[in-house]
């Protein structure tokens, strides 16, 4: 009964506790963020450097007259450096914080997909150690067989804001 | 249709805050000998308007406060008082009340109430010592007794002024009740049809209120009417019996031979009077999180100005379709007209640029127009009698640089006052004039705005600051410095030569944030004195801080702006005529000095030390405290940057003010040539640097 319900919503629309999440690939994995928070995805330009910056931080970029900084997720995941080729592709993530709106882009390996999930198919993710960087991880979710990582964007914006300020002072 | 009232708050407050400046400054100039009749209508004015406005949109402690302040006012305006000095001090101290009470209300705050109680009390002490004999219907005296008639014989242009006299009729009924009011209207003055006008008012009314009310309350219903109207109280005691004739036949015979129109709009006009009132509520409720609105400002444009702009804009459209039509069928015949399309786009562009940046130049009145305020009140506390001249007022500045300048001048003219004048008895005993001379002035100078802080008092003790200095370890105890360089060491944290710390100046945080501030705006100040002559404080600030004058250099591929103030030179010069002090420490003779030399390269982490090349280019700026020189790769253009905000998405740098955006697209980053010299301090301590995280 329930579940009949529920598709019939489906088709309406999209359930309260469902989102579109657009996925990418970073080192062979497949990561997806909450499809409202992108704000457009780029092809990877050469940004210019930001002096004794944290090296995840590849600099800033003009966008239409915004300064938006560039980090790299996979160097900030400290997954393998990986190239810059055709492929790579930087996604422009935007989020309300205290301050205003807050604009990052991140680079990664490539764009994949786009999944409606609702949340209570993602699964909390295993308690695996003290790093610092399952904090912004919000879930996973099983996607036709594969494993999708749902990354939470405020926590992801919001931990790059906070690792940089330790760095000020850790200077 | 509903009306949101909260919308035009923000203009409510900004006006009544101009009036309230307009207030101030005509009281000040206000010379009690010689009343001059057109400073007290001004006056009066801009108090009636703040009343108006406070009314209209419900503040009741606004409006009531300045009721009574418009009422002294009025009776001073109608030759009824002559002005006293306790009246200007009163006035003054209202004005400071109700910007007190408008700033409270701007940030969605209950004002305070005691302050303008206690200040409505002295005003009624004062409005109820006199006024009886000439008024013979003193509203707190007269007689309430047995009702009022009241004349009224509107002037013609009653109606043009949106006003309706049968809306006032039936507020009064309201108040007074069905059966207490009878208006008897005379239709004499109605001319023949033909030269009627249905804009214009012939009629003239005789209200008779036959209950006891207060005259106040009659009078509120006329309030907006009074300078459109001759209104004439009468209390019923005196005058005889009025005929009591049909009054509602009179009304109707009356509107309809003034205007059709003005009926029909009666009705619409108090569903929206009714509707105006549930908004007030409203926005009354949702005043308490309204609280960032008061943050966000504005200002105002001239018209001229945003004509101009629109004219542009018109140009730019035509320049833009030209090229597009260009663009879409190229061939190289037609290599001529793209290029003049282009320098017809760049100067287009620049025109725009400049008109844009104009919007934000205000003239420094602004700035200038609390001082003669402040050096009033300040010459009373201290006892000093002092001129205060401005020049220059009209001179135009960025809006923000303005508000931020506003603070450090207070400082500074406080301080010219306290330590800066002698009291009145040393200056008779110099033999100068009993009132001392502070003067502002504005002049534009290069891309610069200056302005100077004068006083003719001792000027600078220079052995004193020494001392003070010597004493604080500021300086050390054997040096052989130039009278100029004593004048700056007042600008060093902790310095004050006060003997005595007063509520004014003295306790050494001072001239350290003023220069602060002055920097924060890329500008700098300095110091001019002679002993019993006076001293002078030059504050030299660029025009506005969106755009920038920039040197473009370029250090390992990377490009960075300097401020174009900030340089002394840029040379050429050999690594041989470096020597090394410390392991990572070079300085290098110009001249007459030596100055430390920084290698941007490194400072930024872009390289390790690289030592091959043998001639090194060399930028000299001016630092917070001395010179620097900042080894860069090359030099580029120079050119005139606009500055982006790094923060916004990021945070801020230490080494870097800012980024611009260069004419291919690309970000440059800003050098902030202060926080580069801070970092000159752990490169001569520790030789060596905290690498870059790798």
């Amino acid at each position: 009964m329930a579940e009949v319900a529920a598709e019939s919503l489906v088709v309406e629309g999209h359930l309260a506790d469902e989102q579109q999440y657009l996925t990418f690939i970073m080192s062979g994995e497949e990561y997806g963020v909450d499809i409202l928070a992108v704000q457009e995805i780029r092809g990877w330009e050469a940004p210019t450097l930001i002096p004794n910056s944290p090296p995840f931080i590849r600099g800033v970029i003009n966008l239409r007259g915004t300064i938006v900084p560039i980090m790299d997720l996979r160097l900030r995941f400290g997954l393998t450096e990986a190239d810059y080729t055709a492929t790579t592709v930087v996604i422009i993530l935007k989020f309300d914080s205290d301050k205003g709106e807050r604009v990052l882009g991140i680079v990664v390996d490539a764009v994949s997909d786009v999944y409606t999930i609702a949340d209570t198919e993602a699964r909390k993710p295993p308690e695996l150690t003290e790093d610092e960087n399952s904090d912004f991880i919000k879930g996973l979710v099983n996607v036709s067989e594969k494993m999708v990582i749902l990354l939470d964007v405020e926590q992801l914006l919001d931990l790059h804001l906070q690792v940089l300020s330790e760095q000020v002072i850790t200077d | 249709m509903s009306v949101d009232l909260s919308q035009f708050h923000q203009i409510f407050f900004e006006e009544s805050f101009e009036g309230l400046d307009v207030m101030e400054s005509e009281l000040l100039e206000m010379d009690l000998d010689d009343v001059n009749e057109e400073t007290v209508n001004t006056i009066f004015r801009a108090a009636h308007s703040i009343k108006g406005g406070a009314g209209t949109f419900g503040f009741m402690p606004i409006s009531e406060f300045t009721h009574v302040v418009e009422t002294l006012l009025d009776e001073i305006r109608s030759g009824q008082r002559t002005m006293q000095a306790n009246f200007i001090d009163l006035f003054l101290q209202s004005v400071d009340c109700l910007r007190g009470m408008l700033s409270d209300m701007q940030g969605g705050n209950e004002p305070e109430a005691e302050r303008p109680a206690q200040l409505r009390k002295e005003f009624e002490v004062i409005l109820n010592m006199a006024a009886a004999p000439i008024e013979d219907e003193d509203p707190s005296t007269a007689g309430d007794g047995q009702g009022w008639l009241i004349k009224m014989s509107p002037h013609r242009d009653l109606l043009l002024t949106g006003n309706e006299p049968f809306r006032m009729f039936r507020e009064l009924r309201d108040i007074v009740g069905d059966d207490c009011l009878e208006v008897t209207s005379y239709c004499d003055d109605i001319p023949d049809f033909s030269s009627l006008t249905p804009e214009e008012c012939f009629l003239k009314w005789d209200l008779k209120v036959t209950k006891t009310v207060p005259l106040e309350d009659i009078k509120a219903v006329f309030e907006w009417v009074e300078d459109e109207c001759d209104l004439e109280y009468l209390s019923l005691d005196n005058t005889s019996d009025t005929e009591p004739s049909d009054a509602d036949n009179h009304i109707e015979e009356a509107s309809s031979a003034a205007s059709t129109e003005s009926v029909a709009e009666v009705e619409p006009t108090s569903v929206e009077a009714t509707e105006i009132k549930a908004t007030e509520v409203k926005a009354e409720k949702s005043a308490k999180p309204v609280k960032k609105q008061a943050e966000s400002s504005s200002i105002r444009v001239s018209i001229d100005k945003v004509d101009s702009l629109i004219n542009m804009v018109g140009e730019l459209v035509i320049t833009q379709s030209m090229l597009g039509e260009l663009g879409s069928n190229f061939d190289l015949g037609r290599l001529a007209k793209l290029q003049e399309g282009l320098s017809q786009l760049e100067q287009n562009t620049r025109e725009l640029q400049e008109s844009v940046m104009k919007i934000r130049m205000m003239p420094i009145s602004f700035a200038f127009s609390r001082f003669p305020r402040l050096v009033r009140d300040l010459g009373n506390q201290l006892d000093k009698k002092v001129n205060l001249v401005t020049l220059g007022e009209q001179t135009e500045l960025d809006k923000t640089v303005m508000e931020k300048i506003s603070d450090p001048l207070v400082h500074l003219v406080r301080n010219s006052m306290d330590h800066g004048l002698e009291t009145t008895p040393d200056r008779i005993a110099a033999g100068k004039k009993e009132e001392g001379t502070i003067t502002l002035n504005a002049y534009h100078q290069g891309g610069n705005i200056v302005i100077e802080v004068a006083d003719d008092g001792a000027g600078l003790n220079e052995e004193k600051i020494l001392r003070k200095a010597v004493e604080k370890k500021l300086v050390p105890e054997k040096n052989n410095l130039s009278p100029e360089e004593i004048h700056q060491l007042v600008f060093l944290p902790g310095f004050s030569t006060a003997d005595a710390v007063s509520d004014i100046s003295g306790r050494g945080v001072g001239m350290d944030v003023v220069r602060k501030n002055i920097q924060a705006l890329n500008g700098t100040i300095e110091v001019r004195s002679q002993r019993h002559k006076g001293s002078t404080f030059i504050i030299r600030l660029p025009l506005t801080l969106a755009i920038l004058d920039g040197q473009l250099v370029q250090v390992c591929n990377e490009t960075y702006i300097f401020p174009l103030v900030s340089i002394v030179e840029s040379i050429q010069i050999s690594r041989s005529s470096l020597n090394r002090v410390t392991a990572g420490q070079y300085v290098m003779q110009l001249r007459d000095e030596y100055i430390p030399i920084v290698c941007l390269d490194q400072v930024f982490g872009l390289r390790e030390a690289d030592d091959s090349s043998e001639n090194l280019m060399l930028v000299v700026v001016e630092g917070d405290t001395e010179k620097i020189g900042i080894v860069v790769d090359d030099l580029l253009g120079q050119q005139q940057v606009v500055i982006k905000s790094l923060e916004q998405n990021y945070k801020k740098v230490s080494g870097i003010s800012g980024a611009t955006i260069l004419g291919d697209g690309t970000v440059a980053l800003i050098i902030d040539i202060s926080s580069i010299d801070k970092k000159l301090v752990p490169v001569k301590n520790n030789s060596h640097r905290p690498e870059r995280a790798a």
